[in-house]
């Protein structure tokens, strides 16, 4: 029978099924972090548990830790080190490898596993972490748990899962040229709703996946879990598979040619059924901007912010109202109208080599600077993207315009009571969530692709590219 | 974990779409490694006018004497979306809730819920409606009774009672306050005939030790 990537995938890791939706799915791979991790190795040792397999769980220090340079186990965040230190002591007490602080490889958690080879094609993949979907880029069974799910997974390597609906979106038509994946998942979230893959396993498919580079398409998954998806997927190609290749925790020899073999079967067969099929057409896609607070608030750079009166039923106007008090926006005005106060590149969805090098080129090409006023940070999403910059000389063209250059983190993608950017300043951010509060109390947070956020830092104000 | 069977209470409203984990329990309120220590940091950006003083909002319902005890909440769809953080639940708990009646929930939300006892009920929102309409008239006096067995509420008497329906495994672990962990170490034995027949197919899979 036809079946899909995901079904594939599910039944692959299968250890036994629990009822008719529930199974007990083998997980291949742990990761955690010192924000939610700390939490599940703690619980995981209070009960007397061990890690069933060690060398299967890995955990890395991103979301706490702080991004200036000389940074230690001392963060701006009051209790900060106290994660950290749990962490890095439950870590060792369960044998667990962990990239800790100085660790040349540390670094956020959804950059450093595909970078390390530790998130592989078809390898199920859990953490502690909403966007752990990112890694379904590669064609992992990857999602997001709680902490309690990530203890049941390192004590028993399995997950007792309900099993999502099958969905696929296919995306018609090729990207135009300063348009990116960052602006495909917003445009696909603007379309199907921030609760528009509940339920779903999402297979993205189509010419524009095809062309799109890995990290691109990591991009792509990474914000699934804003459309409340249990996970999205791309089948692995030849492009994946190169990019896999020679990395630290991926097989070598004839291991690394059964793996490869096994991979490129890795794909939806012709005529497999779909519980649910979306069409978007991407030929005319244009570089998106937020203009509210839920990822769905999203419009053509150039288009106007809604009216609330046409807005489509009542809950919406109200939402959309309290969208743009929030932001300090108003409908019908054109998001170039606000003046910007800062811009951030960074985070799990927009932090990878290819991100910088994007935001970088335009900084080359154009010769501006950082407006005057906006304060600007790119913090690099591993120690390995930092160093490959650096080795490029992107970190001179970065600070050189204005922006600082950090060390590697979750940084300011949220506000854990550290770093903020204060009360009502207006963020151009590559990030995935412009929640209110998220970047701190108060913060007008604007997500945008990195192409998008480097224009807007030099102009002053929210615009796209226009400079091709 | 413990078992959700009946529970009856004083429902409040909160019925905007997409409420996320961030605004539940924003990150700046998980201040230790733990489960608890968070009550005082439910909804924290919308409760207080000023978080870091906890100086209340008044307009807020939760600060509203009526729904203080309040143990049911009313939300709008997608409730829990965004960040995994399982701390969403924790301070709902600690806050005195058992269960939450929206018309969808994110899905790590859900599951977090269901791990930790926390009923989540998907409803209409036209039945949501009728629920608000109810509690709102006087919300100390007009209860809401939740019951899982038989997977209804009931509220107003001159109202029908409304049905619900959840998933059976959902039910039957919160019905049995099952700890989920303790009921899978059961099936070691087949977790491991199942490597065994795995790791030929996939052997690039099974690291081995340092």
């Amino acid at each position: 029978m036809a079946t899909t990537l995901f079904d594939k995938l599910w039944h692959e890791h299968e250890v036994m099924a629990l009822s008719e939706r529930e199974s007990l799915l083998y997980i291949d791979r742990i990761f955690l972090h010192e924000r939610t991790g700390s939490v599940a190795l703690n619980s995981l040792l209070e009960n007397n548990r061990v890690v069933r397999r060690r060398r299967h769980a890995f955990c890395t220090m991103d979301h706490i830790v702080d991004t200036l340079p000389g940074r230690s186990d001392d963060t701006l965040m009051p209790s900060g080190r106290e994660f950290i230190v749990a962490t890095r002591s439950a870590a060792h007490e369960t044998g667990i490898q962990l990239f800790d602080i100085a660790d040349k490889d540390q670094g956020i958690v959804h950059v450093i596993s595909p970078e390390l080879g530790i998130a592989l094609p078809g390898l199920s993949l859990i953490c502690p972490d909403s966007h752990t979907c990112t890694l379904g880029g590669l064609g992992a069974l990857a999602w997001g748990v709680g902490s309690t799910e990530a203890e049941h997974a390192l004590a028993t390597s399995t997950l007792r899962v309900i099993k999502p609906r099958n969905m696929r979106v296919n995306f018609t038509g090729a990207l135009g040229s300063g348009v990116t994946a960052k602006d495909l998942i917003l445009y696909t979230i603007r379309s199907l709703s921030a609760a528009g893959g509940a339920g779903y396993a999402i297979e993205f498919v189509g010419p524009a996946i095809d062309a799109l580079p890995v990290e691109s398409r990591l991009t792509l998954c990474n914000m699934a879990t804003e459309l409340s998806a249990f996970t999205a997927l791309i089948a692995p190609d030849q492009k994946v598979l190169d990019f896999c290749r020679g990395r630290r925790f991926a097989p070598e020899g004839s291991v690394w040619d059964q793996a490869a073999a096994h991979w490129q079967a890795l794909r939806s067969d012709e005529g497999a059924c779909f519980d649910a099929v979306r069409q978007i057409d991407t030929g005319s896609l244009k570089p998106q901007l937020s203009w509210g607070t839920s990822p769905q608030h999203c419009i053509d750079w150039d288009d106007s912010v809604p009216a609330v009166s046409d807005a489509p039923d009542e809950k919406s106007a109200m939402a959309w109202q309290r969208a743009q008090d929030y932001m300090g926006v108003t409908g019908g005005s054109q998001l170039s109208d606000y003046r910007l106060d800062a811009v951030f590149i960074g985070s799990c969805t927009n932090s990878r080599l290819s991100d910088l090098q994007l935001a970088a080129s335009y900084l080359r090409r154009t010769g501006h600077r950082v407006a005057k006023g906006v304060k600007a940070l790119c913090v690099p999403g591993s120690g390995q993207v930092k160093r490959a910059a650096e080795a490029e000389g992107l970190d001179d063209i970065f600070r050189s315009a204005g922006f600082e250059w950090r060390e590697p983190g979750c940084s300011m993608c949220f506000f854990a009571g550290g770093e903020s950017f204060g009360q009502g300043v207006r963020v151009a951010s590559t990030t995935n969530r412009n929640f209110e509060g998220r970047q701190g109390l108060g913060v007008r947070t604007h997500i945008a692709s990195p192409l998008t956020v480097v224009a807007s830092a030099c102009a002053g104000y929210l615009v796209a590219d226009t400079s091709v | 974990m413990t078992p959700f069977t009946q529970h009856a209470g004083v429902a409040m409203p909160l019925r905007r779409g997409n409420i996320d984990t961030d605004t539940i329990i924003p990150s700046r309120e998980m201040r230790t490694v733990s489960r608890s220590g968070l009550a005082a940091g439910l909804f924290a950006p919308w409760r207080y006018s000023d978080p870091d003083a906890r100086c209340e909002n008044p307009d807020f319902v939760f600060n509203q004497p009526a729904y203080r005890d309040a143990s049911i909440l009313l939300a709008g769809e997608n409730f829990g979306c965004g960040s995994s953080r399982e701390h969403a639940v924790w301070a709902l708990l600690e806050s005195g809730f058992r269960a939450i009646v929206a018309p969808s929930f994110a899905t790590i939300f859900h599951n977090n819920a269901q791990r930790n006892g926390l009923l989540t009920v998907e409803l209409a929102d036209s039945a949501i409606d009728a629920l608000t309409q109810w509690v709102s008239a006087d919300p100390q006096r007009n209860t809401v009774r939740i019951d899982l067995d038989i997977c209804t509420i009931a509220y107003d008497p001159h109202q029908a009672v409304l049905s619900f329906s959840i998933d059976a495994t959902t039910r039957n672990m919160l019905l049995n306050g099952l700890d989920e962990i303790g009921l899978t170490e059961q099936s070691m034995d087949r977790i491991a005939a199942f490597e065994e027949r795995d790791q030929p197919t996939r052997p690039w899979v099974y690291l081995e030790e340092r």
